[in-house]
């Protein structure tokens, strides 16, 4: 059967941004079939950045967050009711509320949940928060508006560090653990993750690196108090867990298709790939739930939890459903973006495998710079703090894997020289 | 900032507005164009009213168009296009 006939039928796993954009690409490609759009949530598509930002300072509503699509009504959507199982011998998706969708191209595009605080009774006491949904936004954002005597943020990467800014712009105590020397050690490296923690210091924000949290007391089923495992105690009425993220494939157990919870499998076109290695023609995946070989990296398999990601895949995954001929592998230019406060952190490229640094721009003790990350004698990422026009020139020289340190280009030093640094990764 | 309009209130259907930040550059076009629902908070930060109301269409459309990285992206259940 042709991808166009109007007698197919696309299902979309998942509701959010990759699904939308995916979608969205489906029917400008030309797909007349019918098309629906499966969410575990009750929410048509919504954005997640502001839930860690304006929402929990109270500027925007968790609800008003609903994306602009250019979807019509022919669309059938199931919300509410997550996917439990594929079975593609018969080509059906099987919801958890019993319904079954027949398909004739499935979107893999189920994103991932907050990863729980592990131990289960203490992570489901009041006061205690995870942060993914526009739910868990509202939940937080209300216990932040009762006025906690301190907020205990547990963990120091990109969410940990949107919602002690948050806290501190709502003029609330806050404290931050994170096992690691820095903030944001994981992704940009301790160099790069001390300059950021030094701003968030600054504006108050009482960093605990270094440290981790052992458990979390509890009095008549509320958090009262957390304990370090070097013995210190945190009084606070809130902690948020902000310990990463989780992938949603476990309803592809028993599928046969290479999914764990680090993702599941595409090839470089962005089929899914089965336990054989062979790619699914009928099924793709989009978002921070595809595993995928990225070209710019020696195809290196990458998950990446990122809103242009989710955008960029998704509409390549669309249009590889509905027959459009793709340009070639899915590589699109890693990019990143983190407000915290009013600061703007934005990344190009991968750090990982970085062995050095260079700050290109600015001054890390003046809170703008930018910082080039290289391996092996070439730039593979970039990092721009409030520094965001830098970045495009930044982003050529990693696309084209500069020689590191650049020289000459996009640099404001070239009487002081660039200064390369450590990048720090543990 | 606007208060958006409540879906249950009856009033018109109201925009729905989402901005790529990563191609933002804190051109800050919007904030004159649409001072209402555009602001920029320190050097680059830019915060947005992600659901405008429908009377403020001309506004938000303004703020569209004169973005420099064309940046913003505007949905209007009111406008049949």
């Amino acid at each position: 059967m042709a991808p166009g006939s109007t007698t197919e039928r696309a299902v979309v796993v998942g509701a959010g941004l990759a699904a939308l954009r995916g979608a969205e690409a489906m029917r400008e490609a030309g797909f007349t079939g019918a098309l629906a759009i499966v969410g575990a949530e009750p929410y048509r598509p919504y954005d997640r950045p502001p839930l860690s930002k304006h929402v929990l300072i109270g500027e925007t509503r968790p609800d008003a967050t609903t994306l602009p699509s250019s979807l019509g009504a022919d669309v059938d959507w199931h919300l509410g009711s997550s996917a439990e199982r594929l079975d593609r011998g018969s080509r059906t998706l099987h919801l958890a509320d019993g319904r079954a969708l027949p398909y004739d191209r499935l979107l893999i595009a189920t994103g991932t949940r907050a990863r729980p605080w592990p131990n289960p009774h203490e992570g489901r006491l009041a006061g205690v928060f995870t942060l993914r949904g526009r739910d868990d936004a509202a939940a937080l954002r209300a216990a932040l508006a009762a006025g906690p005597r301190r907020v205990l943020v547990i963990g120091g990467g990109f969410i940990g560090c949107e919602v002690a800014s948050a806290c501190r712009q709502l003029g609330l105590p806050v404290t931050l653990v994170e096992p690691s020397p820095t903030p944001l050690a994981r992704v940009l490296g301790g160099t790069v993750g001390a300059f950021i923690g030094a701003i968030h210091a600054g504006r108050g924000v009482d960093l605990r690196c270094g440290s981790e949290v052992e458990w979390l007391e509890e009095a008549e089923g509320r958090f009262v108090r957390a304990h370090l495992t070097d013995g210190t105690r945190i009084e606070a009425d809130v902690a948020v867990i902000a310990l990463g993220a989780v992938r949603n494939t476990e309803w592809l157990d028993g599928s046969g298709l290479s999914a764990d919870p680090g993702g599941v499998d595409c090839d470089a076109a962005g089929y899914v790939l089965d336990t054989d290695g062979q790619p699914d023609p009928r099924i793709a995946a989009a978002g921070d739930v595809a595993r995928f070989p990225h070209p710019l990296y020696g195809g290196r398999r990458v998950a990446l939890e990122h809103w242009s990601q989710a955008v960029a895949q998704g509409i390549h995954a669309g249009r590889l459903l509905a027959g459009a001929n793709p340009e070639g592998p899915y590589g699109a230019l890693p990019t990143f973006w983190s407000a915290q406060g009013d600061v703007v952190v934005k990344s190009v490229g991968l750090t990982e495998g970085a062995d050095a640094l260079a700050i290109t721009l600015g001054e890390p003790g003046s809170g703008r710079f930018v910082a080039v990350y290289g391996q092996a004698g070439r730039c593979i990422a970039a990092v721009a703090v409030d520094s965001a026009r830098w970045l495009p020139a930044h982003a050529d020289l990693v696309a084209a894997g500069a020689p590191f340190p650049p020289d000459g280009a996009a640099t404001d030093r070239p009487s002081k020289g660039i200064m390369v640094l450590a990048p720090g990764f543990p | 900032m606007s208060t958006p309009a409540d879906a249950s209130s009856g009033s018109p259907p109201g925009l729905r507005v989402c901005v790529d930040l990563n191609l933002c550059q804190a051109y800050a076009q919007c904030c004159y164009a649409a001072p209402r629902h555009f602001r920029i908070e320190g050097h680059e930060a830019l915060f947005y009213d992600p659901a405008p109301a429908a009377q403020d269409r001309a506004d938000i459309e303004r703020a569209r168009v004169a973005c420099p990285v064309q940046a913003i992206r505007v949905e209007d259940p009111g406008q049949a296009s």
